[in-house]
């Protein structure tokens, strides 16, 4: 017996260390989960392990630390302030970022507060240096300077600037053992941001990561960021993981996807991380701070930004800006605007101006809403429409913008009949009480808009402070139609097809220019069923596309004489022989903004046969 | 290559100083562990089992070997998060294999060291692979290219730091 123990001596040995081993094995084993805590003897054992390793390792690392920052903070600091520039630079940029996204932040948290959520903010953590490693490529875990003498304690989420890196699995009392999420014994529940796939993330053994079990999605690609969903109670929810490098079938589960992750953080190098000590539902008193900051900015930032807008845009105006003719004198040398503009005032009050509709307590249930005009009407006895068909197309223009501009005095452009019953037009100045101008819109004067195809003999033209919109040239055809005599004007009312009014000259409300013209003419009765006025429909669509059912007699609601106020046509007039062509306008170049163009985009001057003043912009020429 | 066995008096004339059975396996963890840190390739290279096998081929002694080895691989347990005995076993049984050929064959020579180190890599790595697999069940995975390539790069490291250990060989 003694002879065989003497002779096996040495295999004897080897197989009791190895049952040993294999028991203390199944110990280990035979714990309910891989996560669970070690037994007392194995922490011990490991505590052994680390307090003899660790402190050397933590010399060496300190010493290389500190001949480290010798070197970058006292010899090598070219382009320090070059970069000190660059991270002030960045720091700005990130604040006004930070402010634009701080109002979303709380309205997230308040839709939380209200669905229930419990929010858990991070608001402690512990900094801590990577001092070491386990040494083999099997068993991704690293080691802290930090243990549970700075409060740190298992499983305690560690991350980065760039993410997270891993949890605590051992603590001792000045080291702890970071296991990464790397790692094949690893687990972290994670989502993807952009399909909201949840899933969990598992390490493997050479390091590489993989949300594993994930339902084939087309929508997973490449570059898909990746966020912890908060699911194992660890890691708070949507910090960063990484991003989706590519989608491997699964070898064992066939229907279902591996997705291989890349980590935001590098793992290979870490250096210094930080331990997420302390969540909770209220936020840090730092984090308060950094919110009230950036709050601040926000609203300054919001204020400056609502500065800028209002001068550009007219919704601000002074209503006691002072008269200005020009409108180009509020933009400056680069087409910005530099005054407010004057407030649009209507020529003629109608049923959209503020103020002229009355409330609703004031209205009776079933009373016409819509008041009946009567009135006299002071006619021209015989309008030429050749030459009032060429002034409305000279001076039809504008530009997308009404004319006038506010409480400026402006050439106006009026049609007067002669006693001839040709009519003339003829420029006056004129002070227009309120109306909103931009440089390519052009004053008009009293030559109102045909909203139909003119009639034969009647007085055409544009309508100065029209509504916005363009007016192309306006087609003029000599319309065969029962003459609506007497009908021709409508003092403050727009032109309303269903009335049967051909042709509207309305005389300048508050000027007299062309009222002298309509002297002595015959007065006519109208009684316009309707609207007081109505709005304007772009010139674009009433003067130059003519209804099929323009030529059709109108239900009279105009009583007039016939004959009165309406010129045939004839061979003696030439403008209703020679329709007139349609004007084809370049497009005007408006800045995205609203503003004004630059000066340097000057409208054509208007080749009217009128005088024309120099300084309004007048519309353009036929 | 020299596969002569060595007398017993050739094995009894290697000898080394007491410290440096201490200090070089602390000094190769503690390398393992650091310069992984800043260099994670180097975690192909097993410092730990190359002092094992150096020593258990020049002691020849295959107990102490198998407890040195034991006691080597335990503490490189103690730094990972797997259960503790996993390299314990792999070392234990490499050293005991280790001691038992350096009693036969010669070991001084680099390439018998290359050769030797090659296998029991090779042989650790296995045995490694077994446990954690099939023992403790642990997702590992065997690639025959890694495996074979670490264990070249172990080999050949091990040739300089065997190297480098025979100057602190003391001859009587």
């Amino acid at each position: 017996m003694e002879s065989f123990f003497s002779r096996y001596k040495n295999a004897l040995v080897l197989l009791l260390v190895l049952v040993l081993q294999l028991l203390a094995l199944a110990v280990q084993a035979k714990r309910p989960a891989t996560d669970a805590a070690d037994p007392r003897a194995v922490s011990a054992l490991r505590y052994a392990v680390v307090t003899v390793i660790t402190p050397p390792e933590k010399l060496l690392h300190n010493t290389g630390l500190w001949f480290r920052d010798v070197w970058w903070g006292y010899l090598d600091l070219v382009h320090v302030r070059r970069d000190n520039n660059a991270l002030k630079n960045e720091l700005e940029r990130l604040r006004l970022e930070q402010a634009s996204v701080v109002e979303d932040a709380r309205q997230g948290q308040r839709l939380q507060h209200l669905l229930g959520f419990k929010e858990h903010y991070i608001y402690q953590t512990v900094p801590a240096q990577v001092v070491g490693t386990s040494g083999t490529d099997q068993s991704q875990v690293v080691y802290l300077d930090k243990g549970s003498d700075d409060g740190l304690k298992p499983d305690m989420p560690v991350m980065t600037a760039d993410g997270i890196v891993g949890r605590l699995k051992d603590v001792f009392p000045s080291t702890s053992q970071l296991l990464l999420i790397s790692d094949a014994a690893s687990g972290v529940g994670v989502m993807l941001e952009t399909t909201r796939t949840r899933g969990i993330l598992k390490g493997s053994s050479y390091g590489q990561m993989q949300v594993i079990n994930v339902s084939p999605d087309e929508r997973i690609k490449p570059g898909d960021k990746i966020i912890t969903s908060g699911g194992d109670q660890i890691f708070p929810r949507g910090m960063p993981v990484g991003t989706v490098d590519h989608v491997v079938p699964d070898p064992e589960r066939d229907p279902l996807v591996d997705v291989i992750v890349r980590p935001a953080a590098n793992l290979a190098r870490l250096e210094e991380v930080l331990v997420i000590s302390g969540m909770g539902g209220v936020a840090s008193s730092q984090e308060a701070k950094d919110l009230a900051e950036s709050e601040a900015e926000g609203e300054a930032a919001q204020k400056r930004a609502s500065d800028i807008l209002s001068e550009r845009l007219p919704n601000r105006i002074d209503p006691n800006a002072p008269l200005d003719t020009n409108p180009d004198q509020n933009v400056d040398s680069t087409g910005n605007v530099v005054r407010p503009l004057a407030p649009p005032k209507p020529l003629h009050t109608d049923g959209f101006s503020p103020g002229s509709t009355p409330p609703a307590s004031e209205l009776t249930p079933g009373a016409r809403s819509v008041p009946v005009k009567n009135g006299t009407e002071e006619l021209p006895s015989k309008p030429q429409p050749a030459k009032s068909a060429a002034l409305s197309t000279g001076s039809a223009s504008t530009s997308g913008t009404s004319a006038a501009v506010a409480g400026t005095t402006v050439p106006r452009k009026t049609v007067t009949v002669d006693a001839n019953g040709v009519a003339r037009p003829t420029t006056s100045p004129r002070t227009v009480p309120g109306t909103t101008g931009t440089g390519l819109g052009t004053t008009s004067g009293t030559v109102t808009r045909v909203p139909r195809p003119a009639l034969p003999g009647t007085a055409t033209g544009s309508s100065a402070g029209s509504a916005t919109g363009s007016v192309p040239g306006s087609v003029l055809r000599p319309v065969p139609r029962p003459a609506l005599a007497g009908s021709a004007a409508v003092p403050g009312s727009a032109p309303r097809p269903a009335s049967g009014t051909a042709t509207t000259v309305r005389p300048s409300t508050p000027s007299t220019s062309s009222s002298s013209a309509a002297e002595g003419l015959p007065k006519t009765r109208v009684i316009d069923d309707g609207p007081v006025s109505r709005p304007q429909r772009p010139a674009s669509t009433t003067a130059s596309t003519p209804r099929p059912d323009a030529a059709a007699p109108k239900p009279a609601t105009t009583t007039a004489k016939p004959g009165s106020a309406t010129t045939k046509p004839s061979a003696a007039n030439p403008a209703t022989q020679k329709p007139a062509t349609p004007v084809r306008r370049s497009p005007v170049l408006v800045p995205d903004d609203g503003s004004r163009p630059p000066s340097t985009v000057k409208p054509k001057t208007s080749a009217t046969p009128a005088p024309q003043p120099a300084s309004p912009p007048q519309g353009r020429g036929v | 290559m020299a596969l002569m066995a060595s007398t017993r008096r050739e094995a009894d004339e290697r000898s080394y100083p007491l410290l440096l059975y201490i200090l070089v396996p602390l000094l190769a963890l503690g390398l393992q562990s650091l310069v992984t840190l800043h260099f994670p390739r180097f975690g192909l290279v097993d410092l730990p089992l190359m002092v094992v096998i150096y020593f258990a081929m020049e002691r020849q002694r295959p107990v102490a070997a198998t407890l040195g080895g034991a006691l080597m691989g335990i503490v490189q347990d103690g730094l990972t998060h797997q259960p503790i005995g996993v390299f314990g076993i792999a070392k234990a049984s490499v050293g005991y294999l280790a001691a038992s050929l350096g009693v036969r064959i010669d070991t001084d020579a680099h390439g018998t060291r290359l050769v030797l180190t090659f296998v029991f890599v090779l042989l650790h790595n296995g045995i490694d692979w077994v446990l954690m697999r099939h023992l403790l069940a642990q997702p590992m995975v065997w690639d025959w290219l890694h495996e074979l390539l670490r264990a070249a790069i172990n080999a050949l490291i091990a040739v300089v730091l065997f190297a480098l250990l025979d100057l602190a060989r003391s001859r009587e």
